[in-house]
């Protein structure tokens, strides 16, 4: 039976950070919300830190992904080789295909 | 601007990174400390986790932010959570903010002698 | 009675700090002995212990693949105790260049490299390390080649990060020992590299 704990992508899947701005703690940066990258690694599953940060237990354990994104693809007018990268772990509800 | 919360710094501009190190304090060290044993790091019992800890610095004005030292933010965010968890109440810490404050006998945290009054 | 010593107020933090940790020892939450220990254990805590998993992985191919599999189990390996930690390994090569930063707040690997540096928790390093990498490095001195990747790490969720750096030309045949005294911590967030000492050893060794 799959579990809300199984993770959706698989590294090497383009994914897209969901361009949202809530209240409460977020731990996806700003800067990154509405880019497309492509999955690097499968972390794992955590409790939820949006949850945590509220004295609620998290759960269930939401997968963790690192996404590799193109520095040139993030930053208008980026100096710097085209081949720069940046990696930033981004948990599953905030990515979308 | 409240979409982007003030801790949330990544890619905003800001001046050359500033290299000069120093040691830190023991009450600093401290804060430290105590933040590991109350995650339950240590041999403490876990009375919170560092997500409630983040969540009260990232709620600290913006202005206040800016201007209080790293372990200045640590501090008031882990009263806050010990306030919030119930560990602590309002009016205790009230009652022992001013009673230290009030000491004639105190040891300076900094120089770390014992100081006597009349 | 006469003043005997030197009188400072506390700031505000201070204060809170000692009230704080009163409150907490009057309740039975902890002992001061649990908090001089646990201050005692990060004091034993720095730099050495990331290097010292460098240098092995310098030596040891084996190691070097497990430590890339698996950062907190490599530790764990040379008996470094790492509660916690989820901890990724990231290799430098002639290719890549890796840089480590929390740009949220202050996400490092602690248990292995100590206490972060107050740079590293600062607005400049945070804001622009993301954006303008190779400008911020060399603010550090270390240029890195236009052809080379720079691949920045921002930790900001569960993971934490380790730069493998390259092994310094000129240390064929040093010890495990040397090898790891050329890697400082700056080498292990990614903004300098290993170097060899400019003088050499004093005469004695």
């Amino acid at each position: 039976m799959k579990s809300d704990s199984d993770p959706i992508f698989r590294p090497g899947d383009r994914v897209r950070v969901r361009n949202a701005a809530p209240l409460g703690h977020v731990r996806t940066p700003f800067y990154i919300r509405g880019h497309a990258g492509v999955v690097e690694r499968v972390c794992g599953a955590f409790p939820n830190p949006e949850e945590l940060a509220q004295q609620r237990d998290g759960l269930p354990a939401q997968p963790l992904y690192r996404v590799r994104f193109r520095q040139k693809d993030v930053w208008p007018g980026y100096r710097g080789s085209a081949e720069d990268v940046i990696e930033v772990e981004i948990y599953q509800h905030w990515l979308e295909v | 601007m409240i979409e982007r919360s003030h801790h949330d710094m990544g890619g905003l501009e800001a001046g050359k990174v500033k290299r000069r190190e120093h040691a830190y304090d023991d009450w600093q060290l401290r804060i430290d400390a105590m933040m590991m044993l109350l995650n339950g790091i240590g041999g403490g019992r876990k009375r919170m986790t560092v997500d409630e800890l983040r969540k009260n610095i990232e709620s600290l004005p913006p202005a206040d932010y800016d201007k209080m030292g790293y372990y200045d933010r640590w501090v008031i965010s882990l009263t806050q959570t010990m306030i919030q968890r119930g560990v602590i109440t309002t009016d205790e810490l009230a009652r022992k903010l001013a009673e230290v404050e009030n000491r004639k006998w105190g040891q300076s945290q900094i120089s770390g002698q014992i100081t006597q009054g009349d | 009675m006469k003043e005997t010593g030197r009188y400072e107020p506390y700031s505000y933090f201070q204060l809170m700090e000692v009230s704080l940790r009163e409150l907490l020892v009057e309740k039975g939450v902890m002992t001061e002995d649990a908090i001089a220990a646990a201050m005692a254990a990060m004091r034993a805590r720095g730099p050495e212990r990331g290097a010292a998993m460098v240098a092995r992985a310098w030596l040891d191919p084996v190691y070097k693949s497990r430590m890339l599999a698996n950062g907190s189990r490599a530790a764990g390996e040379l008996g470094f105790e790492v509660p916690g930690l989820n901890l990724i390994v990231v290799e430098n090569t002639p290719q890549a260049h890796n840089v480590i930063v929390c740009t949220l707040c202050s996400c490092y690997p602690r248990m292995l490299l100590g206490i972060p540096p107050e740079w590293y928790k600062s607005r400049p390093y945070r804001s622009r390390v993301v954006r303008e990498p190779r400008k911020v490095l060399a603010e550090f001195g270390t240029r890195v080649a236009a052809k080379v990747q720079i691949r920045v790490h921002d930790s900001n969720a569960d993971m934490r990060y380790m730069v493998l750096p390259m092994r310094p030309a000129g240390t064929n045949g040093w010890s495990e020992e040397r090898l790891a005294a050329t890697v400082t911590r700056d080498c292990l967030i990614g903004v300098a590299v290993p170097k060899l000492p400019k003088f050499p050893k004093s005469r004695k060794s």
